[in-house]
């Protein structure tokens, strides 16, 4: 059997991850091709359904990226971010979803090192983890 | 110190006690109208009528043990803009909690509004209170729940999450009417717990009295017994639904009909995602499910569903169990909602209903706070 290659979903802003996502394309940066990402104009537009949704389809794990605190676009929507991923970190595991499939980091605009280097680890960290359960079973 | 008074009870009738009561309440001038519960002309079904006419309230009953639905909708409804009126609900401590949290959604307001609350004895089910009342009257559950003999009446006993409500008495209201620790063949206490409801009570010229000692105890028994059942559902709910197998499992009767949340008095939306064009999918999109696992189960998105109404309202909810109540397949709605509730309320240290100046959590936030959920290690 094949080694397992885990899904990861990261929602991340357009200021600040993914232009950071951008210039570790540019400078030649090499992450892991389990990260799928999707961008979104700020993380405050994350409802908590987009989460839920991508861990019911089969998600190994979920990232939501956004700007430093204070840095935000829109001035507070990495602020309404974390209140939801503290709140989906409060429902979910109760349902046997491991906090560690959720996360939420500040990757500034500048920070393409940093970004690979995150990835690199997420992707390795959702690995050990092992598929989720959503993945394996039927899901109603 | 609230401002108390009582009002007279004759042939321990508490409901003729309660009628003239809200008569008198009209004769104030200050309400145009008064939602109630009230028998309804062709059935002995209970439901709240909005009452303008005070010769009218012969048939108010609120202490029957029927909860059809929660009112704080009705209430919304009737004070979502100025109705040229002034209202006067009589409502159950939940259903004024969870008015309050519509209120805090500007989908409500208490301008020209007086709650009344009145100690509640709980509900049975819907399907209970129907057993019930062929053979039974609201006497004698009073009766039974009153001189300590319990809820139970004819093998009906409450509704499950009545028997875990830790608010029985009706803090948020302006107007309390007591029950508990009160000889209530002699007399019902009246409290006005707030300026407008103290003020009416001026106006109603009761006679002053005094809380009795034995109301505290009273009350503080019985939240510590519900307290305790409370905690053992929730660990008994948790224990049970602990993976996301076990959850299918409990919500496996499930048809999405979505009565769960068409009955929610904090399901907020004005139009729920759930039944929108986002969810009226593509005919190959189900065939693309199906292939993906080899089954799909239909209708879709069950789990979905509970989940999301899960992150949007669990800090709402007031435990009023209507979910439950409205489950078609008998589904313990109440049960996960009140559990996950219970633990997301506690993580912003937050209570639907607690009080009107604590802003919602999803509504605010901090700069410093939640460091826990931020990083990768």
């Amino acid at each position: 059997m094949s080694e397992f290659e885990p899904t990861i979903i990261a929602f991340v802003c357009n200021w600040c991850t993914y232009t950071a996502a951008d210039l570790a394309g540019t400078s030649r940066l090499n992450y892991p091709k389990n990260i799928r990402m999707i961008r979104l104009m700020c993380t405050g537009m994350v409802d908590p359904q987009y989460i839920i949704k991508a861990f019911l389809e089969g998600a190994d794990g979920v990232l939501v990226s956004g700007c430093h605190p204070g840095d935000c676009h829109y001035i507070n929507g990495n602020y309404k971010a974390r209140r939801r991923i503290k709140l989906l970190k409060e429902i979910l595991p109760q349902f046997g979803f491991d906090p560690k499939r959720l996360r939420l980091t500040w990757i500034g605009a500048s920070d393409g090192i940093m970004f690979a280097e995150i990835m690199r680890d997420l992707s390795a960290q959702i690995k050990a983890l092992g598929p989720s359960e959503a993945k394996l079973k039927m899901v109603i | 110190m609230a401002k108390t008074a009582k009002i007279e009870v004759k042939d321990g009738d508490l409901l003729l006690c309660l009628r003239e009561f809200f008569r008198s309440v009209f004769k104030t001038g200050e309400v145009t109208a008064m939602l109630v519960p009230m028998h309804l002309p062709m059935k002995q079904v209970i439901m709240p009528v909005l009452v303008s006419d005070p010769e009218r309230l012969d048939d108010a009953d609120p202490l029957a043990p029927s909860f059809p639905m929660n009112s704080a909708t009705l209430v919304s409804r009737l004070t979502r803009k100025p109705s040229g009126g002034k209202i006067a609900a009589v409502l159950r401590s939940c259903e004024i909690r969870a008015f309050t949290e519509l209120v805090k959604l500007k989908q409500g307001s208490r301008d020209e509004l007086v709650i009344i609350g009145i100690d509640c004895m709980g509900a049975y089910t819907n399907a209970d209170y129907r057993r019930f009342s062929e053979k039974e009257s609201t006497a004698t559950f009073y009766g039974s729940v009153l001189s300590g003999k319990g809820t139970a009446v004819s093998g009906a006993d409450l509704a499950p999450a009545c028997s875990i409500c830790e608010h029985p008495v009706p803090e948020g209201a302006d107007i309390i009417i007591g029950l508990f620790g009160i000889d209530v063949r002699n007399h019902l206490l009246i409290q006005g717990m707030t300026p407008k409801g103290e003020s009416m009570l001026s106006s109603l010229g009761l006679p002053e009295s005094g809380e009795p000692e034995e109301r505290r105890s009273a009350i503080e028994s019985l939240i510590s017994i519900r307290t305790k059942s409370r905690d053992n559902l929730f660990d008994k709910t948790a224990h049970a639904t602990d993976t996301l197998e076990k959850l299918t499992a409990w919500l496996s009767g499930c048809i999405n009909c979505y009565n769960c949340r068409v009955v929610c008095p904090v399901c907020y939306c004005k139009e729920c995602v759930f039944v929108t064009d986002v969810f009226r999918h593509e005919p190959s999109q189900y065939l693309q499910w199906a292939e993906r696992k080899g089954v799909v189960k239909m209708p879709t998105d069950t789990i979905f569903y509970h989940l999301t109404r899960m992150a949007h309202m669990s800090t709402a909810c007031v435990g009023c169990g209507q979910c439950s109540n409205a489950c078609p397949n008998d589904i313990n709605v109440m049960e996960l909602f009140r559990t996950v509730a219970h633990n997301t309320q506690k993580a912003f240290n937050y209570e639907a209903g607690r009080s009107p100046d604590e802003a919602p959590p999803l509504s605010e936030f901090r700069e410093q706070e939640f460091g826990e959920v931020v990083g990768i290690n």
